[in-house]
């Protein structure tokens, strides 16, 4: 599975690149996101819950970053284990381009899976991660854009599911509850 | 005498009434006292380094009794493969072990490294998923060609390549074929892959093992098609247990198709498990872990070359084939691409120059053996598709060119240039039969009709022959068998004259309590209703070797002949002392003792209870007791073979494959029961259809198993075959067992494929497509409309 996506975002790199950075922003953007912690030196650890056609799983991951470029571009390295549902992993390079004003993202994402998700989910995978890319970078370029790098609440290195739900609007929960994989790359 | 008790009558199946009743009694219908239940952690990577299990969280989870992981197997032997295979320089093949649970390395999704045992099924499962294993995963070796050529990527880090065996037949050919091919005036080539297959019986695996700590006894209740056979692997190879200590039981199975031939780490996993914690330990399979555990079927690349004159007269065959052998070696992996495969690459035809090579070669699969057919449909697919080219090449029809090429009754027996001598045959007459039963003369206005609907319509014929009867123990051992393939049988005659027959062949759907007791009931002349079969039982059947390679009733069936055949040399002994004559003078005809040339007479019942009441027996002359065994070893394979036609729609606007009428003319030498040969036809056709239409099993690049649940592999269902025309009225009788006859059990399978592709590419082809000459299987909608439209 691989997928090539572009997203203007109206606000200035830097901004966009201290979002991708901030462990509460990705907790708040990736999609069934119930803690992440860490920072960009050591990496991230996340747990995210995700339904995969028949399959549904908690997986714990972790995120490196690395190739890192400051202020440009980075890329994303990580692996989730899902218990007996399997794991998932993959890598995205990000690129961020100032234009008009505000800031290109680029990225370029390779995903894979295996156990169960890959035997009874392979149908579908490809559209399902999809969909989380979609989400993922829709919410974050909704929170980039809504200015709240500024006003989100000091960073926590140690943020939890329910501090994160407890902010979320109802439709943002419903949402959350439905995703997952990608995330955990983004995450 | 009844009349449905005599050989080639169709009596009912005695079996369905406690199939359809529910009153089976499969392995997992066997509850013990204090049972356990055992699950297995099973790697999701196809390939990987085991750095660390860590079991703490699995043993101190509720109603866990034990945790097992490789290290517990070490020192155990490895699951051995039955076949050594030699490669073209002489040397022998590689056998990496093959342990109980992975060790060191996982080598292919679903390999499994930790077992549970717990009170209920449920907490073994939940602890297996809380064992925590670091497994660093490597680059999964998927691609066939690939593997062979890489040996920095291997599958099994102690061997130098992922080449197991580089196998030629035969070699000395070898320079004559290339000679022929070079100079020969027409060459058509055909690449093709043979599609993998998972087996997919009904009933998954189950295994339970018990141990009796007071006599050290165990038993292993099993799905096995040969518990003799499980029972040698298990104790002599893998758990060094005396033979006399462990009996093994198959009760009813729920089909095997070749996958449960095979002894899996999982029977040795509960014995072990059993012993340890002193209870019986119960293992079944889910349909998922039979996808992943379960030996797959064939898996070949092929490249086929066929050398003709321009008459179509064939002049010399030569292939080079890679088969996936997947992660480790099966029992009979290395047997099923070479000798069951090469060796029928003549086919039915006077083809002077052949010549086969194969390369095993290993992948992070989960491991490639026999499957319904086992090397034959292999071989029969790419004769019969490349045959079907070089006849459209030509220009010649695909019946004439075939029949043009039949080796013809006179010749028999006929010795190929691959190393059979088939011993009897009549192919003309069998293509005679088919062309009849398939009404080929009305195919026109079919094809107008089809037309009409705007469908187009093939029609595909092809042949096949196989070995079956497997097989001669004296042949296979100088072909590199670690086994004897004989079977054997005792015939129990009670006091009161009713018949237990006691038979190595093991029956999960082939009908053998129905079939057997007609064989004993025609040489007896008593009714069969009073002969019982008993089988699956190694304390209670003598040692056969199961049920695989449709050997059961040639070999088999031979051994019960040859054990009836002693029961009445003994039963005229005791019938002349009972009629104060020699044994010589005495007859036996329909159940009845007489002194030739005298009314004097005994009735079979009267020997029978005189054998179990030896008041006046002469004990220098006569034993007591009527109860004789046999050991058959067949002198050669048998060769049933045949001819198939298939009639397909093709829909133009969606690839759609349809299967309009199939017609088998067979020939399986004599027939004992008619209807159960039938069963068997219809059932390894519509296996064939699913192979050719919609069966595939998928690996990803890394390994993964897509196709693993219904959702994404495709079984064939009723409403995709068609009614089966069958026909078996041209036989020649098999020409050395007693019986006449040569195995039914995987002609359908074998002879299927080639017809129903033939057919489509004939649809195609009359619909304009001339490009399009070959589709790989399964030819699903979207490859068909893709050839259609790309062509």
């Amino acid at each position: 599975m691989k997928l090539s996506e572009e997203r203007q975002i109206a606000a200035p790199p830097e901004k966009v690149w201290e979002a991708l950075l901030d462990p509460d922003i990705l907790r708040q953007c990736v999609p069934g996101c119930e803690s992440m912690t860490g920072n960009p030196s050591e990496g991230f650890e996340a747990v995210v819950t995700q339904k995969v056609g028949p399959v549904k799983a908690t997986f714990k991951g972790q995120v490196k970053l690395q190739d890192i470029v400051e202020g440009q571009s980075l890329k994303l390295v990580g692996e989730g284990k899902g218990g007996a549902a399997g794991f998932a992993k993959g890598g995205a390079t990000v690129r961020l381009e100032p234009q008009d004003g505000g800031t290109r993202l680029i990225y370029d994402a390779e995903a894979s899976v295996g156990g169960k998700l890959a035997q009874l989910g392979s149908r579908i995978i490809d559209s399902f991660t999809k969909r989380l890319a979609d989400q993922f970078f829709q919410r974050f370029q909704e929170t980039v854009e809504a200015g709240q790098v500024a006003s989100a609440a000091p960073v926590e290195a140690s943020s939890t599911a329910t501090a994160a739900t407890a902010n979320a609007t109802p439709a943002e929960q419903e949402t959350a509850k439905k995703k997952g994989l990608l995330g955990r790359i983004f995450g | 005498m009844p009349k449905d008790s005599v050989i080639g009558t169709s009596t009912k199946r005695r079996e369905d009434k406690r199939f359809i009743t529910g009153r089976g009694q499969y392995t997992d219908d066997i509850v013990l006292k204090d049972q356990t239940y055992a699950a297995f952690a099973r790697s999701d990577v196809a390939h990987g380094k085991i750095v660390s299990i860590d079991t703490s969280a699995a043993e101190a989870m509720p109603g866990v009794l034990a945790v097992f992981t490789g290290e517990d197997f070490a020192e155990v032997g490895g699951n051995p493969a039955g076949w050594l295979i030699h490669s073209r320089d002489g040397t022998p093949m590689t056998e990496p072990k093959r342990p109980v649970l992975a060790h060191g390395k996982v080598r292919h999704v679903g390999d499994a490294y930790a077992a549970v045992i717990a009170e209920t099924a449920e907490q073994a499962r939940d602890a297996a998923e809380a064992i925590d294993a670091t497994i660093e995963e490597l680059p999964a070796i998927v691609d066939l060609r690939q593997a062979a050529s890489d040996t920095s990527n291997r599958v099994h880090d102690e061997v130098a390549s992922n080449v197991c065996f580089d196998w030629g037949w035969i070699e000395d050919n070898r320079a004559a074929v290339d000679e022929a091919i070079k100079g020969a005036p027409h060459v058509t080539t055909l690449e093709l892959r043979n599609n993998r297959l998972s087996p997919n019986p009904i009933e998954p695996r189950c295994s339970i093992g018990d141990f009796n700590p007071g006599t050290e006894d165990y038993t292993l209740y099993t799905t096995s098609q040969n518990p003799h056979l499980t029972r040698l692997l298990v104790c002599a190879f893998v758990m060094g247990i005396p033979e006399n200590k462990l009996r093994v039981v198959a009760p009813d199975v729920g089909g095997g198709f070749g996958s449960k031939i095979y002894h899996y780490g999982e029977e040795a996993l509960v014995l072990a498990a059993a012993k340890r914690i002193g209870r019986p330990v119960k293992w079944t399979c889910s349909r998922s872990e039979a996808f992943l555990t379960d030996a797959h079927g064939r898996d070949h690349v092929t490249k086929i070359e066929l050398a003709t004159d321009f008459d179509g007269n064939f002049i010399a065959v030569r292939t080079e084939t890679f088969a996936n052998l997947g992660a480790y070696l099966s029992n009979f992996a290395t047997a099923t691409p070479t000798f069951l495969h090469g060796t029928l690459m003549a086919g039915n035809y006077t083809v002077p120059n052949v010549y086969v090579n194969v390369k095993g070669v290993f992948t992070n699969t989960v491991p490639v053996d026999a499957y319904r057919g086992a090397g034959r449909p292999e071989a029969t697919f790419s004769l019969e598709r490349v045959i079907d080219k070089c006849a459209r090449e030509l220009g010649i029809d695909p019946i004439e060119i075939r029949r043009k090429n039949y080796i013809k009754p006179h010749q028999f027996p006929y010795t190929t240039p691959v190393a059979l001598e088939y011993d009897t045959g009549d192919y003309d007459a069998v293509m005679d039969r088919l062309e009849a039963i398939a009404d080929l003369s009305g195919f026109e206005r079919r094809l107008n009709d089809s037309a009409s609907r705007g469908k187009l319509r093939g029609l595909g014929i092809s042949s096949y022959i196989e070995a079956c009867g497997i097989a001669p123990s004296n042949l296979v051992g100088a072909l590199g068998g670690r086994v004897g393939l004989y079977d054997a049988a005792t015939v129990r005659v009670n006091a009161t004259g009713t018949i237990s027959v006691m038979v190595g062949a093991h029956s999960h759907g082939q009908s053998h309590e129905t079939t057997f007791p007609q064989i004993v009931a025609d040489r007896l002349g008593i009714d069969e209703s009073k002969i019982e079969i008993v089988h699956g039982d190694t304390a209670k059947i003598p040692f056969g070797m199961g049920t695989y390679g449709s050997r059961s009733l040639a070999v088999c069936g031979s051994a019960v002949v040859r054990a009836t055949e002693k029961i009445i040399a003994k039963a005229k002994l005791i019938a002349g002392h009972m009629m104060e004559a020699g044994d010589a003078e005495v007859d036996f005809e329909d159940g009845v003792f007489s002194v030739r040339g005298t009314n004097k007479n005994v009735p079979f019942g009267d020997v029978a209870l005189k054998a179990y009441i030896p008041h006046d027996f002469p004990l220098d002359r006569i034993e007591p007791g009527l109860e004789e065994t046999a050991f058959y070893d067949p002198a050669n394979f048998t060769y049933p073979s045949g001819c198939y036609a298939c009639e397909v729609e093709v829909d133009p606007g969606t690839g759609k494959v349809e299967v309009m009428s199939f017609a088998a003319a067979d020939d399986f030498g004599n027939v004992i029961n008619p209807m159960v040969v039938e069963g068997q036809v219809h059932g390894g056709i519509a296996q064939g259809i699913g192979q050719a239409l919609m069966e595939n099993a998928v690996y990803d690049e890394n390994g993964q198993l897509l196709s693993a649940s219904y959702m994404d592999y495709t079984m064939p269902r009723a409403y995709d075959v068609p009614m089966f025309k069958v026909d078996h009225s041209a036989n020649t009788p098999c020409t050395h067992n007693p019986l006449g006859v040569k195995g039914c059990g995987e002609a359908g399978a074998i002879g299927s494929p080639p017809a129903l592709v033939n057919a489509v590419i004939d649809a195609l082809q009359r619909a304009g497509r001339s490009s399009v000459t070959h589709i790989d299987m399964p030819l699903t909608p979207s490859r068909v409309w893709d050839a259609i439209h790309n062509s």
